[in-house]
């Protein structure tokens, strides 16, 4: 056992990392829009897989099924997260504007807003069954089939950490989240508008008071957080290859996990929570089979809940300092 | 307040069934309970072809009465103790179904026990797991507890798919069924002898009508206990804690213990109806108890009108009986359905029969629901308040 662990720890570290990353890129989006709303955003699930789709749809429609080199390699995976970013922020936005405000400008429950975010998370997931994926994909009656990306990038050794290869797939996907992270955390905490996400999240009656356009400031919540999501769900793709309809579900659940694992509301708690969760969940794989993964992260999710409620940062976006 | 005609039409609605609750609040016991009586006598002659053939014109609507409308229902009063009497976010209510159903399984198979037997095991069962969720889970608040309980519904189902011992993923096959009355031996006479050839509620394979009877009277039971509960000093409680948890405690109310009876007695209810399905399902596998049933039962309760046990029914109702009703529209059912819940939550967030509380609440604008209410309202609404100041 403890053999095993030693062998596999390298390996379940990397894919841990890459996956933790994903979780976090995602987790921001839930954790944003819990910190300005006070709204567990569940159809964000629906975005990371709306994502993927949309990255998947520059391949598509160059006709590319062969591995590239180069500046077209470097080209297209650009092109593949900008797509996915303005798939996903799209959606978010599209949702905020149908399915969240109604409700809002009506005072209606939070609980509304969860079935109704509930009812989006159906209808988009079978939009993309029924139509989308039979449709502009062109895979008549194979919409809830899961569809595999021809391989782009050769997944070359690129270092290799005691005798365990590293390959360039996986460290795109590390060193493109922390990237991302690094500019959004310069976003919310420099910028004009992330300090009225700040002060919004902190007091909205205050920050109403002191010019804040309450509405844009959630409305580019909603977008920021969406992007976020499209960049996971592209590195997603480009790293593992493959999606379906129903893909938003698992991720969309590990994500909010990450976010209260890390602290809900708090930007910095949803990289460290995606992180934590990513390498756990590997590490405990080893031990248990990775049929277990999932219970096992969450098993930890309910520890941490029960001594640490706040997360492990604890703190929230409205405290977070300039 | 702006009255557009749509505003002033849900007004207008709201108001009818204002004067109906009253008039209903003031007729006599008596006459009540043949109206619960009359309830009841629909109910059983519910599953009639001449009905069925409106109601679902596509499927066998005796089968559906019993799965999905009426499993909804008897899961939908489970889930409304918890999340609309109490006001506890539950996102895994179908862990509880699952439990009572594998009970039900693994027993009758094993063991082979008699239905009944297994049915009041399954019930502790079930109130078991809920204590034991609860106990460690409901210190927690709000959306904590909701990804909580949604991460046990999982836990749940993963571990079921990965144990070999009770099926892995195949599930469990094979489930017999609850004894039909010609079975019976009372006082040593067999009762199949005294009937001289009927098979009055035969419990087999084919008819689900049998099943659909003893759902019926499971639900009357059910519906019973919480009525009375409601009416008790546990329902008293259980609104005091729904409404402000804090000032429940300083009141005097033992407030974790009595969540932990809402979470037991939902517990319960949706173990009993998990058995009662599995009896008839003859075969269970994990999949049986995806999210998406938790999700589908919650809709229910709020779409009906969390807390009000008529609406919660209706909710029900309707969740399961419109994917069932348009399976002429074939795969475009739950694409439809899921577009229908949004358009719901936004022209009627209090839910199709809300409960006058409810209503009022909404109109205050504090949100409603208690600990699920957004301590903070809505930021538009802040802005309206501010502006019109």
């Amino acid at each position: 056992m403890l053999n095993d662990f030693v062998n596999q720890f390298w390996p379940a570290t990397i894919d841990g990392l890459a996956f933790g990353s994903i979780y976090a890129l995602i987790a921001l989006g839930y954790t944003m829009v819990y910190g300005v709303l006070r709204l567990i955003n569940f159809a964000h699930s629906e975005v990371f897989m709306i994502g993927t789709f949309g990255a998947m749809f520059v391949p598509f429609v160059l006709g590319i099924s062969s591995p590239l080199t180069g500046i077209a390699l470097v080209g297209i995976i650009v092109a593949m997260i900008l797509a996915g970013m303005v798939a996903s922020a799209g959606t978010a936005m599209a949702l905020e504007r149908i399915a969240y405000r109604p409700l809002r400008s009506r005072g209606a429950s939070r609980l509304a807003a969860l079935i109704s975010a509930i009812g989006a998370s159906i209808f988009l997931q079978e939009l993309f069954a029924l139509l989308i994926i039979p449709k502009v994909f062109n895979r008549p009656q194979q919409g809830r089939i899961p569809m595999a990306l021809p391989r782009l990038m050769e997944r070359t050794e690129l270092f290799s950490i005691f005798g365990h290869s590293v390959r360039v797939d996986q460290v795109l996907v590390i060193v493109a989240a922390i990237g991302m992270m690094v500019a959004l955390d310069a976003l919310v905490n420099r910028t004009k508008v992330g300090r009225g996400i700040r002060a919004t999240a902190q007091n909205p009656e205050a920050a109403v008071l002191m010019g804040v356009d309450i509405n844009k400031i959630v409305r580019m919540t909603f977008l920021i957080g969406g992007g976020m999501a499209g960049v996971a769900g592209a590195l997603y793709l480009i790293s593992y290859e493959n999606t379906n309809y129903f893909i938003g579900f698992l991720f969309g659940i590990k994500a909010f996990t990450a976010a209260v694992l890390g602290g809900i509301g708090n930007l910095r708690g949803a990289l460290v929570g995606g992180i934590t969760l990513g390498l756990v969940e590997n590490y405990g794989a080893i031990f248990f089979g990775s049929d277990w993964k999932h219970v096992i992260s969450f098993s930890i999710l309910v520890l941490v809940l029960m001594f640490r409620p706040t997360g492990i940062l604890g703190e929230s976006l409205q405290q977070a300092r300039a | 307040m702006n009255q557009n005609p749509l505003a002033r039409f849900r007004t207008g609605l709201g108001n009818f069934g204002d004067v109906m609750h009253d008039r209903w609040l003031s007729t006599p016991g008596w006459q009540r309970w043949i109206v619960y009586l009359l309830l009841i006598v629909v109910a059983l002659l519910l599953p009639s072809d001449s009905i069925g053939s409106f109601m679902s014109p596509d499927t066998d609507w005796a089968s559906i009465l019993f799965f999905p409308i009426g499993t909804y229902v008897v899961l939908a009063i489970g889930l409304n103790v918890v999340v609309g009497q109490a006001g506890l976010l539950d996102l895994g209510f179908v862990a509880f179904y699952a439990v009572g159903g594998y009970a039900m399984a693994l027993i009758g198979t094993r063991l082979g026990w008699n239905f009944w037997v297994i049915m009041l095991v399954g019930i502790t069962l079930c109130a078991l797991s809920g204590i034991t969720l609860g106990a460690p889970t409901l210190r927690l608040r709000g959306d904590y507890l909701a990804i909580v309980t949604l991460g046990f519904g999982e836990i749940i189902r993963i571990t079921a798919r990965n144990t070999d011992e009770i099926g892995g993923p195949n599930g469990i096959r094979g489930i017999p069924h609850p004894p039909s009355i010609n079975d019976l031996h009372i006082f040593g006479v067999d009762v199949s002898n005294l009937l001289g050839g009927i098979e009055p509620l035969k419990y087999g394979v084919l008819d689900p009508k049998p099943y659909y009877y003893l759902l019926v009277g499971l639900a009357v039971i059910v519906i019973i206990l919480v009525k009375r509960w409601e009416k008790s000093r546990v329902g008293r409680a259980w609104a005091a804690i729904r409404e402000d948890e804090d000032a429940a405690e300083v009141m005097g109310v033992p407030t974790f213990r009595f969540k932990m009876l809402a979470f037991a007695i939902g517990a319960s209810i949706g173990g009993s109806m998990g058995v009662l399905w599995a009896a008839k399902s003859i075969s269970i596998n994990p999949n049986d108890f995806q999210f998406l049933l938790s999700a589908t039962i919650l809709a229910a309760v709020v779409m009906g009108g969390a807390g009000n046990l008529p609406g919660v029914m209706l909710g029900a109702f309707v969740v399961a009986w419109l994917p069932e009703r348009f399976r002429g529209l074939e795969e475009y059912r739950m694409l439809i359905f899921g577009a229908v819940l949004v358009a719901l939550m936004i022209f009627r967030p209090e839910g199709l029969l809300p409960s006058r509380q409810r209503r009022a609440e909404l109109k205050e604008g504090s949100g409603g629901m208690g600990t699920l209410g957004a301590e903070v309202p809505g930021p538009e609404a802040h802005g309206e308040e501010v502006a019109s100041k």
